[in-house]
């Protein structure tokens, strides 16, 4: 028992990594039909924008200020008005394929400019483990937790009690109705890119003192971050929440009691079984479609 | 006339391409590496080394005058393409090839080499690469059927145990030492009360640890790469396990010491290669590795800095560049490294192409790597 | 009429470059053989995927993977002495009856959910390339896969196989393209241009969705059945999720829905490594700027901007004409 518990809460502790990364991949899709293929190396990204800067002597939260900045301007407004805006009215498979590419040359990149090898990262929560019923957590992993609802809450009061947030919601729905009733709806869409540039960089400096930072950190959170918003509810933002905290505790379960060498079947099972039998995933709304 | 300036620029980015020097009395080693994919790490490391040994031979002359010109080719972690490289490297009538260092691509590598008569000095451990009866194949580190027994002997004997836990990775490299090891456990009447096979890249160990723990082994046997070696030790530690953790180099690196923490303090590992050696010409390697490139090499690094040594020390037994006699060479040969200090550690190869090299058991104590045995050569 | 002229310069192009493809085999050596041998292989491969997403308007993720059961069962019955064509047989029987099963409960959710569909098996199929060791090899995968034997002609020469597959290649566009021309062809486009239509007009959608799928499924099977020989090892990490993206890329790149596209894409995707090669370190760098720019520019691939090259020019022409005709018509 000890032992489900134990998994229970390090399947929790994943889960909410990949609720974070989720939760930017469903705001770029709702507000602007936007796949990001590359939402994985957008996390990888910002932590070497840090590490970088700590390797310059700067300290670790003005390094953080650095890498929230960067990732503001490159994978959030460049990354809008350089890729997705020339491409988003030709169709969503264009694009997707165009962030496929995106996401090996991030990878590239850092791999040739920055180095191949993992580097450690330091954490502000310390390494050391909490003893909760009698079993381990670490305190990484809770700040994790922790930093993971927190932002998905402040993000759905922003979106749903602000005006605009409602506004972007609004947008998100029918743009063309939006525009008509006077909304910036360009503007409206910059802020979710940049919303979601600012959780990859949040999600990046939780990540990687668990993954450490290395160039390849990409490819499986961001195949996790699909599935957990995919199972979730690909139109809610609460979706990405309970498809990543899910996701995390099927894999650990999985891997302990069904099997280890298919471990990665598992999560891509659940993904089939729920949108076989709920479409629109756990937590989401049937879309309205457009004839 | 916009669009000419476009075509100006294709023209003159074609035009920049860097060439490929090439000068009549040079040494061509043409090195196949995975530069890209899953291996990528793997292959950067080996090509870092190489290019290091190339910079040191050409600044004191080269082998026998002649300078070496090393030229790395990508196979994407591929087989298909590092066939394909292989195909053209031979083309162009190399003195030497390098690499891979994916045991899968090696198998695809070897029988052209073979049939070009030309000398592979490759990274892959793979037990059966050098079973094939290849007289051109030639390792840079110990294959799992040299390493694997020294280990299970060392588990039976040294540490008494009568159950082990095995947890590796399930690709080519861990999967063949799982398969090795598991003969080598039931050759001593070790018995493996869990088989558990983990991915490459995972981050999450803790179902992992948790078996481990249910099933109450003797001794733990790990082999993972470096970082999730790190991720698995510290798990292990939240999951109370006590028993003795063993493993190889991979086990305690430098790097997973720095990884883990206090986790890893305790763990066992064989280790062939590994700049955390009792040996001052390795220590000296890291030390000019870490200055050219600024990180600390791991085994990889290593074997690619071997393979041109290896080269130099059989060209200057030949007294001549003659490409056709390196592999004849090769076998059979002693090098020592009080006369060739390149290859940091005496070596012997053997007739097929397996190396004899003497080989250490380390402990992880307070954060640093000791060595508590050397385990000598086998022919000394 | 400024329409023929540009018919018969497609025509004297195509007839120009399947003469070089014919000739050119015999002035490369063996690792420019190797390259055409994959040109035609991944190209194979790529029009069935073509078939499924640029005619029939379905995302698959499984591309590669059916590549693998391909390359699988072909290596799996010819290293236990069983000829190639029946290799061959089993390829595409098998891929497209798993393209069927794995297409049948999918659509009848929802229109593009196969994607996820293909996910899943895509990733599942690895894992049992990798983990069934007692048919696959396992980690280790299946060595020495012998090359076919035509009419006593042993296709082992890289020469020869190359002449091989080629050949494979002309048969699988002939035949593709006689389906497209076909009546299921044009149920295909319809498909793509407006499903909600085509199923008014009595197109059991469904069925056609998943007649694409499986058939291009099933090519790429074939392209599987002639890899294994080409590179004589299949291994569980040639077959990856990597493969699907890299087909897809393929296709888009090229030029989606267009007959002609998965060939430039493919070989586009061969021969990148080797045409920027000079930049060694930084040509996948290079390499994914490339595509994305390409897409940027225009992300209907190389043909959709020859097309509207061509359609711009035509337009051109006409509004010329016009000009020219005003006076004598009398227009002000």
């Amino acid at each position: 028992m000890a032992n489900f518990v134990a998994l229970l809460i390090a399947g929790l502790a994943t889960g909410a990594l990949y609720a974070l990364v989720a939760v930017g991949f469903t705001l770029m899709w709702q507000t602007s039909q936007t796949i990001n293929f590359a939402q994985g190396e957008f996390v990888m990204l910002p932590a070497f924008f840090m590490l970088a800067a700590m390797n310059h002597g700067a300290p670790y939260w003005v390094a953080l200020a650095i890498g929230v900045g960067l990732s503001l301007a490159i994978l959030g407004l460049a990354f809008k008005r350089l890729l997705v805006d020339p491409m988003l009215r030709h169709g969503v498979l264009p694009l997707a394929i165009a962030t496929m590419a995106l996401s090996s040359f991030l990878k590239e990149s850092v791999k040739t400019f920055y180095s191949a090898e993992a580097s450690p990262f330091p954490s502000p929560a310390p390494s050391s483990d909490l003893r909760v019923l009698g079993v381990a957590v670490s305190w990484q992993s809770l700040a994790v937790l922790v930093a993971a609802l927190s932002a998905v809450t402040l993000l759905q009061l922003g979106l749903s009690r602000t005006r605009i947030g409602r506004q972007m919601q609004a947008a998100a729905q029918n743009p063309t109705v939006a525009q008509i009733l006077g909304l910036p709806v360009e503007r409206l869409i910059l802020y979710a890119f940049l919303l979601n540039a600012a959780l990859v960089a949040l999600a990046s400096a939780l990540v990687s003192p668990i993954y450490l930072a290395k160039f390849s950190n990409g490819e499986t959170l961001g195949q996790a971050a699909f599935i957990a918003a995919i199972v979730g509810g690909f139109n809610q933002v609460r979706g990405a929440v309970v498809g990543g905290l899910l996701l995390g505790v099927v894999e650990n379960l999985g891997a302990a009691y069904i099997s280890d060498a298919y471990r990665d079947a598992i999560p891509l099972f659940v993904l089939v079984v729920v949108i076989l039998f709920r479409p629109n995933g756990l937590v989401g709304r049937a879309e309205e479609r457009t004839v | 006339m916009g669009r000419g300036w476009i075509w100006l620029c294709l023209l003159g980015g074609w035009a920049a391409q860097p060439q490929a020097a090439r000068a009549a009395d040079t040494i061509n080693l043409i090195d196949l590496a995975e530069l890209s994919g899953s291996g990528a790490t793997v292959g950067t490391n080996f090509k870092n080394g190489a290019d290091l040994a190339v910079d040191e031979i050409n600044a004191k002359g080269g082998i026998l005058g002649a300078k070496i010109v090393i030229t790395h080719w990508d196979t994407q972690s591929n087989a298909g393409v590092a066939k394909a490289l292989a195909e053209k490297a031979l083309d162009a009538q190399p003195y030497a090839l390098l690499g891979p260092g994916y045991s899968g691509s090696v198998k695809v590598v070897a029988p052209l080499a073979a049939d070009a008569g030309v000398a592979e000095i490759m990274g892959g451990e793979a037990a059966d690469l050098t079973r094939a009866g290849n007289k051109f194949l030639f390792r840079t580190s110990f294959g799992q059927q040299s390493s694997m027994p020294k280990i299970a002997r060392y588990i039976a004997d040294n540490l008494k145990a009568k159950t082990a836990a095995i947890v590796y990775v399930n690709n080519d490299f861990g999967k063949g030492g799982n398969d090795s090891i598991v003969k080598e456990f039931d050759k001593r009447g070790v018995k493996v009360l869990l088989d558990d096979s983990t991915e490459a890249g995972q981050a999450d160990f803790s179902a992992d640890a948790l078996k481990v723990k249910a099933a109450n082994p003797d001794v733990v046997f790990i082999y993972l790469n470096e970082e999730e070696s790190a991720r698995m030790l510290k798990e292990l530690r939240k999951a109370d396990v006590t028993k003795p953790l063993v493993g190889e180099t991979t086990l305690i690196g430098q790097k997973v010491i720095e990884l883990a923490g206090d986790a890893a303090n305790g763990a066992i590992g064989h280790v062939g290669l590994t700049t955390d050696a009792p040996v001052p010409a390795l220590k000296a390697y890291r030390d000019r590795f870490f200055a050219k490139y600024n990180y600390v090499p791991d085994h990889n690094g290593i074997k690619g800095y071997l393979a041109v040594y290896m080269i130099k020390a059989a060209t200057e037994k030949m007294g001549k560049i003659d490409p056709k006699g390196l592999p004849d060479a090769l076998h059979g040969l002693s090098i020592s490294a009080a006369k060739e200090p390149g290859i940091l550690l005496d070596v012997t190869i053997d007739g097929n192409g397996d190396l004899d090299r003497e080989s250490f058991i380390g402990k992880v104590v307070d954060g640093k790597q000791v060595i508590t045995e050397v385990l000598p050569k086998l022919n000394p | 009429m400024t329409g023929a002229a540009p018919g018969r310069i497609a025509i004297a192009a195509g007839l120009a470059v399947a003469a070089a493809l014919i000739v050119a085999p015999l002035f490369l050596r063996r690792y420019g053989l190797y390259l055409v041998s994959d040109w035609a292989v991944m190209t194979i491969a790529a029009m069935g995927l073509n078939l499924t997403l640029g005619y029939a308007g379905q995302v698959s993720l499984a591309q590669g993977a059916f590549v693998g059961v391909g390359a699988y069962s072909a290596a799996i019955l010819t290293t236990h002495g069983w000829p190639f064509a029946t290799a061959m047989a089993l390829a595409l029987a098998l891929s497209f009856a798993v393209g069927w099963a794995l297409g049948y409960p999918a659509l009848r959710v929802r229109h593009h959910y196969l994607a996820f569909v293909t996910l899943a098996f895509s990733t599942l199929a690895f894992l049992v390339f990798r983990n069934e060791a007692w048919l696959t090899g396992g980690v280790e995968g299946i060595d020495g896969v012998p090359r076919p034997s035509l009419f006593g002609w042993s296709m082992r020469p890289p020469l020869a196989y190359a002449y091989f597959c080629l050949a494979a290649l002309a048969l699988a566009a002939a035949a593709t393209a006689w389906l497209i021309r076909s009546p299921w062809g044009r149920a295909f486009l319809a498909l793509r241009e407006n499903p909600l239509r085509a199923q008014s007009l009595g197109v059991d959608t469904r069925r056609y969705t998943l007649l694409a799928f499986a058939i291009g499924s099933a090519l790429g099977g074939a392209a599987g059945a002639l890899y294994a020989p080409l590179v004589g090892l299949v291994e569980p990490p040639a077959f990856t999720l990597a493969l699907s993206l890299n087909l897809l890329m393929m296709v888009i790149v090229g030029g989606s829905g267009y007959f002609l596209g998965p060939f430039l894409g493919a070989l586009i995707a061969v021969m990148a490594p080797e045409w920027l090669r000079a930049w060694e370190n930084y040509y996948l760098i290079l390499y994914a700027a490339l595509v994305m720019g390409l897409l940027v520019i225009s992300p209907t691939g190389i043909l959709g901007l020859v097309d509207r090259y061509a359609l711009h020019r035509m337009a051109a022409e006409a509004s010329a004409a016009r000009t020219a005709l005003k006076p004598s018509i009398g227009e002000s």
